[in-house]
Formats: C-alpha cells, sequence, structure tokens
C-alpha cells in the first residue's frame, strides 16, 4: 500500500472505530463516565472504567461513529476544548485511584470551530500535554485510524504509543499540506508521502513502539491477544515509582528527533 | 492643441517642475505606511515610538533582534545553543531551499538565551516571524526545551515572546512532537516552583498556541493581535462559518477568559518587570 492508500484505509467508514475495540476487549464491564464538569459532555470523546482482567482500567476513545447518524452525533471524532477537559478530568481521577489509561485515537483533528476557539480549543490541547507529561498513573495511547495533528497528540502524551498497522499519525492532513505548499490539494498523494505518516514510518522515526496487526470484528483470538499486550505494558509500568514512571515518559519524547541536531 | 490641458492635473507637485526641487527629498526606506490606518510615518518617529503607530497604536511586527533589545537590559544577553539549526530530517522535498531562503531573514525561528530584565536575571527567547514565520520544527523546541530545563536547574523565571504560524510541516511528525516535549518542560519548570511569563504577539497560532504559548502563570499579549489555534482562513475554510467581529485578536481572547491582560509595547518591559519582582526575582548584584 502506498502511504496515501493508507491514509484512505485509516479513513474507511467501515473500520472498526473506539466503541468497537471498548466492547471487543471490556465487553459488559465499561461504564461510561460523561462531561467535564466545566461546560458540557463532548460526544466525540466516549470515556469510562472497565475492568482489564482483574484490573480497573480508565479507558478514554476519540468516537468517529459507525453510520451517519452516530457520525452526526459525534461531531465526526472531532473533539472540541470539553472534550479534551473530559479526558484530563478523567486521567486525573484516574491518577487518584493510580489506576493505569488506555487512550484510542481516531480523528482527523480537533474541531477547527469557533465556538471551540471561543472556549480555548489552545489552552485546552496545551493543559493535556502538560498534565499528561506528569500523569502519576501508567498511560498507553493506540492510535486506531486517524492522529491528527494536535487533536490526537492531546491524547497520546503516553509512556508507549502504537499504532494499527494501517492507521496514520501526522502534524497536517496530506490535503491541508499539498494545498498550503504546492496550492493543489490533488497532490495529496505526494504529500503523504513526504510527511512520513505511516506506521512503518513513525516506528522508524521512534515515534511510536509498536504496529498492531488490524483486527477483525469477528476475531476474538486477535482482541484477546491485544488485551494481553496492553494488560502486560500497563503492569510493568504500574509497578514503577511515580517518578520513574514520569522520569521514563520525559525521556522518551525528550528524545525523539534529537540524533539529528547539531 | 491638447485636448486635456485644461485638466487640472491632481497632483500640482508632479506637474510643476520648479514646485518639485522645492521639495525634500525622502528616500523609500525613511517612511513606512500603516497598514492599518494608511498614515504615512517617519521611520524614525516609528522606531522611536517603538514601531508602533503613533496615529492609530497599530503594532508593527518586531524581529527577534528588536524583541531582545526592548526587553533586555542593554549588553545583558547572552545566547544559548546560537549555532543550532534546522536540517531536513525527512528529507521533505523543497525544504532545504525554504530553510537557505529564510537563513537571509534570521538563524531560527527563536532565538534564546539568558538576560536582565529591570535588573533580573531570567531566561528569555523570543521567536522571529522573519524565519518560515516563526513556524516550530525540531529546533525551535528543542532550543525552548533546553531553556526551560536551563531555567529549572538554575531556579530562573522564563519569558517567552511567541510569534508562530504553528508547526512546521516540513517536519512531519516531528514538528509535532515539539509540542509535547516543550510542554513537558514547562510542566517541570512550573513544578519546580518557578515564574513562566508568556507574552503573545502577532500572530500567536496553531501548535504554538496548544503547547507553551499557552502554558505560561501570566499570560500577556499584545493589543490586537492574533491568537488563536485553527486560524481564521482554516475555520472560513473547512466550517464555511462567517467569523464574528475582532474574533481571534488579543482583546477577544482577553474576554473569553484566556489571557491574563493586553499590555501596550510602552508598557512591556515595565508590567513583566514588576510581574518578576512580585514573585520574588531579586535583581542581580552588579
Amino acid at each position: 500500500m502506498t502511504a496515501y492508500e493508507k491514509v484512505m484505509a485509516a479513513r474507511d467508514a467501515k473500520k472498526l472505530t473506539a466503541v468497537d475495540y471498548i466492547s471487543h476487549m471490556f465487553g459488559d464491564s465499561f461504564i461510561e463516565l460523561h462531561g467535564d464538569r466545566r461546560f458540557a459532555d463532548d460526544r466525540a470523546i466516549v470515556a469510562g472504567i472497565c475492568m482489564l482482567y482483574d484490573t480497573p482500567l480508565t479507558v478514554i476513545g476519540i468516537e468517529k461513529g459507525r453510520n451517519t447518524r452516530e457520525r452526526m452525533d459525534r461531531n465526526f471524532g472531532q473533539a472540541q476544548p470539553e472534550g479534551y477537559r473530559k479526558a484530563l478530568r478523567l486521567m486525573k481521577q484516574a491518577e487518584k485511584f493510580h489506576r493505569p489509561v488506555l487512550c484510542l485515537v481516531d480523528t482527523s483533528g480537533a474541531y477547527p470551530g469557533i465556538g471551540a476557539e471561543e472556549r480555548g480549543q489552545g489552552q485546552a490541547i496545551a493543559e493535556n500535554l502538560m498534565e499528561m507529561m506528569t500523569l502519576k498513573t501508567p498511560v498507553l495511547t493506540i492510535l486506531i485510524g486517524e492522529g491528527g495533528s494536535g487533536g490526537a497528540l492531546a491524547l497520546a502524551v503516553s509512556d508507549e504509543v502504537w499504532m494499527m498497522e494501517n492507521a496514520v499519525y501526522s502534524v497536517i492532513s496530506p490535503e491541508g499540506c499539498a494545498s498550503i505548499l504546492w496550492k493543489d490539494s490533488s497532490r495529496a498523494p505526494d504529500a503523504a508521502e513526504a510527511l512520513k505518516m505511516t506506521a512503518q514510518d513513525l516506528f522508524d522515526l521512534g515515534v511510536v513502539e509498536r504496529i498492531i496487526r488490524q483486527p477483525k470484528a469477528e476475531d476474538s483470538a486477535m482482541f484477546e491477544s491485544l488485551k494481553l499486550l496492553i494488560s502486560r505494558t500497563l503492569e510493568k509500568n504500574l509497578s514503577l515509582s511515580a517518578e520513574q514512571l514520569t522520569e521514563q515518559r520525559y525521556a522518551r519524547f525528550r528524545k525523539i528527533g534529537t540524533k539529528h541536531l547539531s | 492643441m491638447d485636448l486635456f490641458a485644461f485638466v487640472k492635473p491632481k497632483n500640482e507637485l508632479e506637474s510643476a517642475p520648479d514646485a518639485k526641487q522645492n521639495v525634500p527629498f525622502v528616500p523609500e526606506e525613511m517612511w513606512m505606511k500603516c497598514p492599518k490606518c494608511n498614515t504615512l510615518l517617519l521611520t524614525t518617529d516609528l522606531e522611536e515610538n517603538l514601531n508602533v503607530c503613533t496615529h492609530c497604536n497599530h503594532h508593527f511586527r518586531l524581529s527577534s533582534k528588536q524583541r531582545l533589545e526592548m526587553f533586555a537590559d542593554a549588553e545583558t544577553f547572552v545566547e544559548h545553543d546560537a549555532d543550532m539549526t534546522s536540517v531536513n530530517i525527512l528529507d521533505f522535498p523543497g525544504y532545504d531551499e525554504k530553510l537557505e531562503k529564510a537563513r537571509e531573514k534570521g538563524k531560527e525561528s527563536v532565538i534564546c538565551g539568558e538576560c536582565l530584565i529591570g535588573g533580573v536575571k531570567t531566561v528569555l527567547c523570543v521567536m522571529e516571524a522573519g524565519f518560515m514565520m516563526g513556524s516550530m520544527g525540531t529546533v525551535t523546541g528543542e532550543k525552548i526545551t533546553r531553556a526551560f530545563e536551563f531555567a529549572t536547574e538554575n531556579r530562573l523565571p522564563v519569558v517567552v515572546c511567541t510569534v508562530s504560524g504553528g508547526a512546521r510541516m516540513q517536519e512531519g511528525i516531528l514538528s509535532l512532537m515539539q509540542m509535547a516535549k516543550t510542554s513537558g518542560a514547562v510542566k517541570r519548570h512550573s513544578d519546580a516552583g518557578l515564574l513562566y511569563i508568556t507574552v503573545l504577539t502577532d500572530p500567536t497560532t496553531g501548535g504554538v498556541t496548544a503547547s507553551f504559548a499557552m502554558e505560561g502563570d501570566i499570560i500577556l499579549a499584545e493589543p490586537n493581535a492574533l491568537v488563536a489555534f485553527a486560524g481564521p482562513r482554516v475555520i472560513e475554510q473547512t466550517m464555511r462559518q462567517k467569523l464574528p467581529k475582532d474574533f481571534q485578536t488579543s482583546e477577544f481572547v482577553l474576554q473569553k477568559g484566556f489571557i491574563d491582560a493586553v499590555v501596550s509595547r510602552d508598557k512591556l518591559k515595565e508590567t513583566v518587570t514588576r510581574l518578576l519582582k512580585m514573585h520574588g526575582c531579586k535583581e542581580a548584584a552588579q
């Protein structure tokens, strides 16, 4: 597959969304929690507590919706400030009870609308980046589809970041990049190539730790092995002291791209 | 007979050669037109007024050098990581040429170092709009991160003047990662109980807004600066929404509760100095 074909696969309306992953891995144990306690409940973010085997887990996902009605209800997976604030509230809650956090990211980006700007989209994302870096509980992020810029990063300042084999993660959409740089959005395939946004590219750049084979809805064995992998990773990080954990997280981001610096 | 001889020339000076000789010669670099009110301003007057229009208070953009001169006490600024330069890590088409061109205007999109501000030892970072519109690449993020780490180690306050079009897309995901890295460095500085003051200038947008620009203990902005996450053009194009008047100006963002104060340029240094001193930052011994 070319980079742009992967972009298309990541956007495929038929692929599994965050709620699919939650129901396949955690089933009935999931209790959804709503709201940012400040303004509203952002439906683009689905979050709550569930059981990962014997361990309670906070799970936070960006949900695109599986059909037109759902997609409208979920604002096409574009979160507003209240969504990022809901996510942070529940991460802080997880920290309080020393419960690990799993984030599932699938978004074309944070919502670029008037209301979102008025309510401080930039501030909401910035606060998540800051607070996640020192969150005193393990955090793992899996990019399950599109990882669109700051809106994805706001849930991805984690101990490890994994990607589905056909997921993409980028600072800008290839269409946006092509239209800004070359005034021609039809050159998006070239931009997708240049931006190095596929799982393999990002693994090579040290931005993600693991590439995961895309599970299919009916493939319960694959979900089971993914769940096991998640459990082992979080378990390992749960045994670290808060200081070790946050030092390790800072070091992770500190070293990305630095080998090219003079 | 010239059919139009009766038409009075629009500009008498142009048509009267004698008069023209009596007009003092004003070279173009000596005056500037204010982009907001169209008044012609003598550059000397403009410079004396800190590059603020004497007529309508429009704040002209400053270079990083002018910004440094404005904040740092004379001859106290010591630059850090001056030789760090951007490279085309991803082999992005056209980026090398862009960098070369940008280097004619500035060294990098941010200058960091230490200096005295009103006698107080401070780490100061100023961004440079001339260098690829102050976009945040790996070097930008690294220099800012190092500045915060230096400040944390030496227990110093930090002042950052932002101006940026956002992330630098030619560095792809690595530019996005700078948002996480700088935010982490800011957080550690903050957790050490140290003061960080942000000064937002026109324009501050995108990935810089969604990271260190919005993370100051105190956030100041110059009047009428564009302060946004998604810029007005992005919103208009992708959402087809008509924007309210004065949307995303400093004054608008102040009214929405996201910055502490709008401070005009002539009061900025004084305000920052007073704030530094109110946070126990002492004047350095002479």
